[in-house]
């Protein structure tokens, strides 16, 4: 009986589930999100007291976000505090595309993400010749700048009253009610989650990691870093921009109140959280930062019935936990769940036998 | 025919002048080995080539074409690789993957093609993963790391390491600046047969910077000794060991510079 991975073509050796194991695990997985969850969710509602749905395709638009500011900040090392702002660029784009000129659909989404891709490269540029705090601050400046825009720019985006926006249809099809949507969504998410995973094994993930890593030696080695620094700002906003147009479309209005520098603190919170230069790290942040919140509602709601008074003074204590459950996680997890999620995975390959 | 060609060079820190008329020329196929005490400015005319500095004045020729004013990515994509005194592996990456990127400039697919993996990209990715294995991996032997993060590495393989990725460009001329510092003699002999193979089977130039005597001795074809930014000597092994100026200027001109000599 074989005891390792002894693989005899190079091919083999390339796959990315690689075992048939790891294979049937996926498929189960991927069966219960297409078959079962979306049919379980409306049960589990009652039970937490919140729309699973709606929170499953809220992670889901997230996720693709996450997943572009990973590729950023988690592979290339550069760092964006604009991705929120960028994430609302898509949500316009495709809202407007749809709504005032009349585009399709499946047109309007791609468009989000180019146009995304056009702006987030223009404001990449200064990362040609800033890094670490210096570029966050530049990006900072695309947050407010993009903020303003959308704030102001009133005859295009409806200012604060917001763009209506309508659910979208494909080939007749209406992604009308929640349940249809998180279809849409779930296809895209494992599209994107492929594109990335794909796209770090080739020649231009090697390039991204390589600059992350030592930029120096990358350029002696033949990467034109101009080139790969803007095609990391490019990729990157791309997807915060289809998460924008998907967000657009789910949540029928768009105002610049969505797209704040909040937004762009909370993607980054994900990516670290679940795991700075992992493709799982994008998934499990956005899981948990944007289920902890509604998780924490449950007890301080328990709570709040027996001690009414105590919770009219701390009315903030759920963010209060907020912010501690994000530090204590920095602190015992650095390298984020994904990290974690590795460990244990090593620990039960060999389990009983780990020595 | 002469390969590799530096004119004149000049370079200055401030007031400071590391490189004051250097010229030297490097001959394809050969080992050419650069020499001298710290601070001599070996490692200066090196970045000079691979475009780190810009020198003051001087030209830098490579197969007779100009390369003082290309960019760095560009030279690399001209067959000149190099590495360094002090690793500059990536050292979040696999073993594989930083051979891999060395392969950089000779990859065509884009990142669309890439990030579907889909024919092109896949069947290329294939044949640079086998290229990988037969040519460098099976060389420099080491296979049993492949899949190791390089920054877990001891200190002996990620110099073997960083001259895999250096060969997976399939260099013309390869710069090595100091490949044996901080080897034990194991190590370090290894590290000459490694070498000696890839000027050897490939056919790869060889610019050797090196403080280790011995090996210098053995391997070179011809030596070039450098002392506060000029030119002292330049020879064959034996030439060299009994010059002169060398044994005076770089080695203080008494028995023990004889024996730093391997005489």
């Amino acid at each position: 009986m074989p005891t390792g991975l002894f693989h005899t073509k190079y091919e083999d050796d390339d796959k990315i589930f690689q075992t048939v194991w790891l294979k049937c695990w996926m498929g189960a997985f991927l069966l219960f999100l297409f078959a079962v969850f979306p049919f379980l969710a409306p049960h589990l509602s009652g039970l937490f007291g919140f729309s699973v749905q709606h929170m499953a395709n809220m992670i889901g638009i997230f996720i693709i976000g996450a997943h572009g500011l990973n590729l950023l900040t988690g592979f290339t090392g550069q760092i964006s505090l604009g991705h929120g702002a960028f994430m609302g660029v898509g949500a316009y784009t495709s809202g407007i595309l749809f709504m005032k000129a009349g585009w399709p659909f499946w047109l309007t989404l791609p468009a989000a993400g180019l146009v995304t891709a056009a702006v987030g490269m223009i404001f990449g540029v200064p990362s040609l010749r800033l890094r670490g705090l210096y570029l966050a601050i530049a990006t900072m400046a695309a947050q407010f700048i993009i903020e303003y825009v959308m704030r102001n720019w009133t005859s295009l985006t409806g200012g604060s009253a917001g763009l209506i926006v309508d659910r979208p249809t494909i080939m007749g099809f209406s992604f009308d009610t929640d349940f249809r949507y998180y279809y849409l969504i779930l296809v895209l998410v494992i599209i994107s989650t492929l594109f990335l995973k794909n796209l770090l094994r080739t020649k231009t993930g090697r390039a991204l990691v390589a600059i992350r890593d030592r930029y120096l030696s990358a350029e002696i080695m033949g990467v034109n870093l101009f080139k790969y620094r803007l095609l990391a700002f490019g990729i990157s906003s791309f997807y915060v921009g289809v998460a924008g147009g998907l967000f657009a479309h789910y949540n029928l209005v768009v105002s610049d109140e969505h797209f704040t520098m909040w937004l762009s603190i909370q993607y980054l919170a994900m990516v670290i959280i679940g795991g700075l230069g992992h493709v799982l790290g994008g998934i499990f942040g956005t899981i948990f930062m944007v289920l902890l919140p509604e998780v924490l509602r449950i007890p301080t709601e328990i709570l709040s019935n027996i001690y009414p008074n105590i919770f009219a003074i701390f009315g903030t204590l759920r963010e209060l936990v907020f912010g501690l459950v994000i530090i204590l996680f920095l602190i015992f997890e650095p390298d984020g769940l994904a990290a974690r999620w590795h460990t244990i995975r090593a620990y039960w390959k060999l389990w009983p036998f780990s020595y | 025919m002469i390969q590799l060609e530096v004119q004149d060079l000049h370079l200055s820190f401030g007031g400071l002048a590391a490189l004051s008329g250097v010229s030297l020329s490097v001959d394809p196929g050969e080992i050419f080995a650069i020499i001298g005490p710290n601070g001599a400015g070996k490692t200066c005319i090196l970045n000079c080539i691979c475009r780190f500095y810009y020198p003051d004045q001087g030209r830098i020729l490579f197969e007779d074409k100009d390369i003082t004013q290309l960019s760095p990515h560009k030279v690399a994509h001209l067959g000149i690789a190099r590495t360094f005194q002090n690793i500059e592996l990536f050292q979040g990456m696999t073993v594989l993957d930083n051979i891999k990127l060395g392969a950089h400039v000779h990859l065509r697919s884009g990142f669309l093609s890439g990030a579907l993996y889909w024919g092109k990209a896949s069947r290329e990715e294939m044949r640079l993963r086998r290229e990988v294995e037969e040519r460098v991996i099976d060389l420099l032997e080491i296979q049993a790391i492949r899949k190791k993060i390089v920054g877990t590495l001891p200190y002996g393989l990620q110099k073997r390491v960083e001259l895999a990725r250096a060969l997976a460009m399939r260099p013309k001329i390869l710069l090595l600046d100091e490949p044996m510092a901080g080897m034990n003699l194991e190590e370090t002999e290894d590290m000459a047969r490694f070498i000696l193979d890839i000027n050897e089977e490939q056919g790869v130039t060889i610019v050797l910077i090196e403080h280790d005597m011995g090996v210098v001795m053995d391997i070179s074809d011809r030596i070039f000794v450098l002392d506060f930014g000029t030119k002292i000597a330049e020879g064959s092994p034996e030439e060299i060991q009994h010059n002169e100026h060398v044994i005076n200027a770089y080695l203080g001109g008494s028995d023990e510079a004889f024996s730093k000599l391997g005489i």
